[in-house]
């Protein structure tokens, strides 16, 4: 058996009458791809907050790299990462003020945030441009460096929030292939998304509608499930059946 | 014309559903008017009173011993010689000193005439303005009791250490209405053109058949009528909340107020052209004019102590010159006449950033 | 007539490029897309077609209009979402419907029967305020109110962008419908798999276009040889893969895809083997079928 990193048992939120998430439960394992799907309104971004320390549940229990989220929330900021389409990096700092910046953030030693900084400017390629100002970088290189930045601290799980919006497709798979490294290096990457064909990508995911998880499953299993060709199908089977909006 | 109206009841429905907007709007104001009415003047109590007795007659023992009696003042001390007042106030020991000079009671007898002399720390300016008040009506008391046929005068000299103008005294409520239209009219005007930049409602707005120019006029009509309730809302107070009385024509007024609106409404304009992000705007709002504002038009800090650069730049900001207004009409009671120069400013303030609104005005995004 | 005429248009921002000559045409009736990532220009152009901003160089013509000397005619005929938000979020549903058709000077009623299929899936939300629908429904709005007066053409920039596919397909369809209304509509997206969904497309890269063709015709004058192929280990797998000469892989869906430059040839035990060499289990290869991701990929490389 694999060691468990995000346990949620009937985790709930309620906003006055209105139950954004209600009674999710999940596992997901250490260095799965896990793929938090769901329509826009279904939940995703509330039950992450809550998962992420950021907001206390209504109801239910979890607990995310062994800490709890009500009482432990100190401890798992510190061992996880999070990166999110809106804010990702200091516009107006150069790339090596943004590593280093966010290194110190994270508790490393200088020792270690000159190593790291060394090591994430050769390996994504932006030697050339380290002392350019973030906001200069075209779009893939800042989602590339933001989320080199988010598992800079070996996080035990990263939280990736629609990640990949608004770059072309090659540029998206260079991007996948930073999460796949990061996944085989034993960080447990959890990721929400609105491309069907990156939902495909992920070892295991769930599809979230009204505030549920309305299946859970390995792509594969869940296409042979609806009896349909793509991820985009199945999405489509069981969104459809939303009556909420928003 | 349908459609301005339209687009001006959008306005209106923007304002009334945004309830932080309101409060700031019509919470605002009161506040003010009820801080800057309560709080900041009036009432002086015990107040530490220095007197200088060089008559040492009958007469003067009575005044003092009215002072003595009333519930404003203390007694600190009597003494002989004038030196030591100004040692006295810097201690502050005292904040007034009364100077009963020499022959005071035969000058009142044979003269009929007699004068005492009132200094005040006049640093606060308003609790100086009220010692003096109190002091001359315990005086006039005293003369009244002299229960004779023969007028007896006391004339009381005052004078003012420290800020001899006694600018800023209970002429509040002058203040108080320049600073709410610069705060309503600039800054909402602004934020609110500038809103629509950013929400990319400009755009489309402006790829349609409404004129841009309109955008803008349909702006600032709901902000004008806005301010006008505000005017009118801050009158009513200080009227029979505060008992501050116009004295002058209230349509006067009116009119002056709704040309004061007017600039500030062509300097929002003006900034909102100028800015991208509310941010920029509401920042450029409060620093650029509400603090100048605050600062030169005469409100707070007296302009004719200010050095002379200063006082230059205090004639660049409008509400210097609707403050004065504003304290001629409603304070003096004067009329237009007074009041024609400082109107004529402002009308050339407001036709200048109208047009060079008008000229950096774009149709088009950049 | 065409419905847009863009010739050589150019646009610059503080010396720095952002659209460099760009040409295509639209015709009447025609669902037209333009492809690309942020940055690539997408934004100017369509600026640049609804008379917002003056291109530095080049012309362009709008149902016959010019962009700089008829822009008044052109802000009257055409309807216009851009892609930052553009409806008043504190106001309703029906609040904002009937600004709009006010501001263009009509009415709701007017040319209901354009928006009317739309419409009915706001209507049970007609009193929420803007700001408090849905991803999907605020697009939907948007799209009504950019309709109300009845375009000639319509322009969407990144209309479905940050929205989730099932409203994102429901939009498509909407558009397919209004195709047929005879509106021409030039759109676009960062999304590959509504590219199919036009009749033409501008692939669109650093502020050129790469290419203008139909999806049918991309798709079959791919050119280059397209296998698929499936591995336990994924990563690996890919690691593995970059290591074949004279070929191009990259994930796709659960499959990666590998793409052989022309000139070349390969055979599937080619590469079943190289994996195997390399220690890959559970390898499953095949001949893929070729998408307009692929080919996007493939001009992209």
């Amino acid at each position: 058996m694999e060691e468990v990193v995000i346990q949620a048992d009937k985790l709930t939120k309620k906003f006055g009458d209105f139950t954004a998430v209600d009674a999710i439960t999940f596992q997901v394992r250490k260095g799965e791809i896990f793929g938090f799907l769901g329509a826009n309104g279904a939940g995703k971004t509330t039950a992450m907050r809550m998962l992420c320390g950021l907001s206390v549940p209504t109801s239910g229990e979890a607990k995310v790299a062994g800490f709890d989220i009500y009482k432990e929330t100190e401890s798992i900021k510190k061992n996880i990462g999070y990166m999110s389409q809106k804010f990702s990096l200091y516009e107006d700092l150069t790339v090596v003020e943004n590593i280093r910046f966010f290194g110190g953030i994270y508790g490393l030693t200088n020792e270690q945030i000159k190593n790291k900084t060394q090591q994430l400017i050769e390996r994504l390629g932006l030697t050339s441009v380290q002392k350019q100002l973030v906001v200069d970088l075209p779009l893939g290189w800042k989602q590339k460096l933001s989320f080199s930045i988010a598992i800079i601290h070996q996080p035990k799980i990263v939280f990736l929030d629609e990640p990949t919006g608004g770059v072309d497709p090659l540029t998206r798979r260079q991007f996948w292939e930073l999460i796949y490294e990061a996944a085989h290096n034993g960080i447990t990457v959890f990721v929400t998304t609105h491309y069907m064909d990156e939902a495909e990508y992920c070892d295991r995911l769930s599809i979230m509608v009204d505030g549920r998880i309305k299946a859970l499953d390995t792509p594969k299993n869940l296409k042979a499930e609806f009896e349909v060709e793509s991820m985009d199908e199945v999405f489509y089977k069981l969104a459809r059946q939303a009556t909420r909006a928003e | 014309m349908k459609r301005l109206l339209v687009f001006i009841k959008k306005e209106f429905t923007h304002v009334l559903r945004d309830k932080k907007t309101l409060l700031i709007l019509f919470g605002m104001p009161i506040v003010q008017v009820l801080i800057f009415g309560f709080v900041l003047s009036n009432e002086v109590k015990n107040t530490n009173l220095l007197v200088i007795d060089q008559a040492q007659d009958s007469a003067t023992k009575e005044i003092i011993s009215k002072v003595q009696a009333s519930v404003y003042f203390n007694i600190a001390s009597v003494t002989f010689d004038v030196k030591d007042v100004e040692a006295s106030f810097k201690k502050g020991k005292s904040k007034a000193a009364l100077i009963l000079p020499k022959d005071f009671e035969k000058n009142l007898m044979t003269k009929h005439v007699a004068q005492v002399q009132i200094l005040a720390d006049a640093s606060d300016p308003n609790h100086a303005t009220t010692i003096e008040n109190y002091l001359t009506a315990i005086i006039r008391d005293y003369t009244n009791s002299l229960n004779t046929t023969m007028p007896y005068t006391i004339t009381p000299e005052v004078r003012m250490l420290y800020n001899p103008q006694l600018k800023g005294a209970p002429n509040f409520v002058p203040g108080v209405m320049a600073l709410i239209l610069m705060l309503v009219c600039v800054m909402m005007t602004a934020i609110s053109i500038v809103r629509e930049k950013e929400m990319g409602t400009m755009e489309v707005l402006l790829v349609s058949p409404f004129k841009p120019i309109m955008v803008i006029v349909s702006k600032v009509v709901p902000y004008f009528i806005l301010s006008m309730l505000n005017i009118v809302s801050i009158l009513l107070l200080s009227v029979y909340v505060l008992g501050v009385p116009i004295k002058g024509n209230v349509l006067l007024l009116f009119a002056e107020s709704a040309l004061f609106i007017s600039t500030c409404l062509s300097l929002g304009i003006f900034i909102s052209i100028k800015t991208q992000t509310q941010q920029v705007a509401m920042l450029i709002s409060l620093m650029g004019m509400l603090l100048p504002t605050v600062l030169f038009s005469g409100f707070m800090f007296p302009i004719e102590n200010m050095p002379f650069p200063l006082r230059m730049i205090s004639n660049i900001v409008p509400a210097k010159w609707f403050y004065i207004i504003v304290k001629d009409i409603m304070i003096k009671g004067l009329g237009f006449a007074a009041v024609w120069k400082e109107s004529l400013i402002l009308m050339g303030i407001t036709v200048f950033f109208l047009g060079i609104s008008i000229k950096n005005f774009k149709i088009r995004l950049a | 007539m065409k419905a847009v005429i863009a010739e050589n248009i150019s646009k610059q921002y503080n010396g720095k490029p952002a659209v460099e000559k760009v040409s295509f045409e639209v015709d009447e009736g025609e669902i037209f897309g333009l492809i690309g990532p942020d940055g690539a220009g997408k934004t100017s152009i369509f600026r640049i077609l609804t008379t917002l901003l003056l291109p530095d160089g080049g012309s362009a013509q709008v149902h016959h209009w010019d962009v700089v000397k008829d822009w008044r005619a052109i802000r009257n005929a055409v309807g216009y979402m851009p892609g930052k938000f553009s409806l008043y979020q504190d106001l309703t549903v029906e609040e904002n419907l009937h600004f709009f058709a006010t501001v263009f000077n009509t009415s709701i009623q007017e040319n209901y029967h354009l928006i009317e299929e739309i419409y009915v899936q706001l209507e049970p939300f007609k009193n929420r305020r803007a700001g408090k629908l849905s991803g999907g429904m605020k697009q939907k709005l948007a799209l009504c109110c950019a309709l109300i007066h009845k375009p000639k053409v319509l322009f969407l920039d990144e209309p479905t962008t940050g929205v989730d596919p099932v409203s994102r397909r429901e939009f498509w369809e909407m558009l397919k419908k209004l195709k047929q209304q005879n509106i021409s509509i030039v759109v676009s997206t960062p999304y590959m798999d509504e590219a199919s969904m036009c009749d033409r497309i501008a692939s669109i890269q650093s502020g050129s276009i790469l290419s203008i063709d139909t999806p049918q015709y991309l798709v079959k004058n791919y050119g280059n040889q397209l296998f698929k192929v499936k591995a336990n280990d994924r990563y690996r797998l890919l690691e593995v893969l970059k290591s074949v000469p004279s070929t191009k892989s990259y994930a796709f869906g659960e499959y990666a895809h590998i793409s052989v430059e022309k000139g070349h040839q390969m055979e599937a035990s080619e590469i079943r083997q190289h994996l195997h060499q390399n220690g890959l289990t559970g390898v499953e290869i095949g001949d893929a079928e070729v998408t307009i991701e692929d080919c996007f990929i493939n001009l992209l490389h």
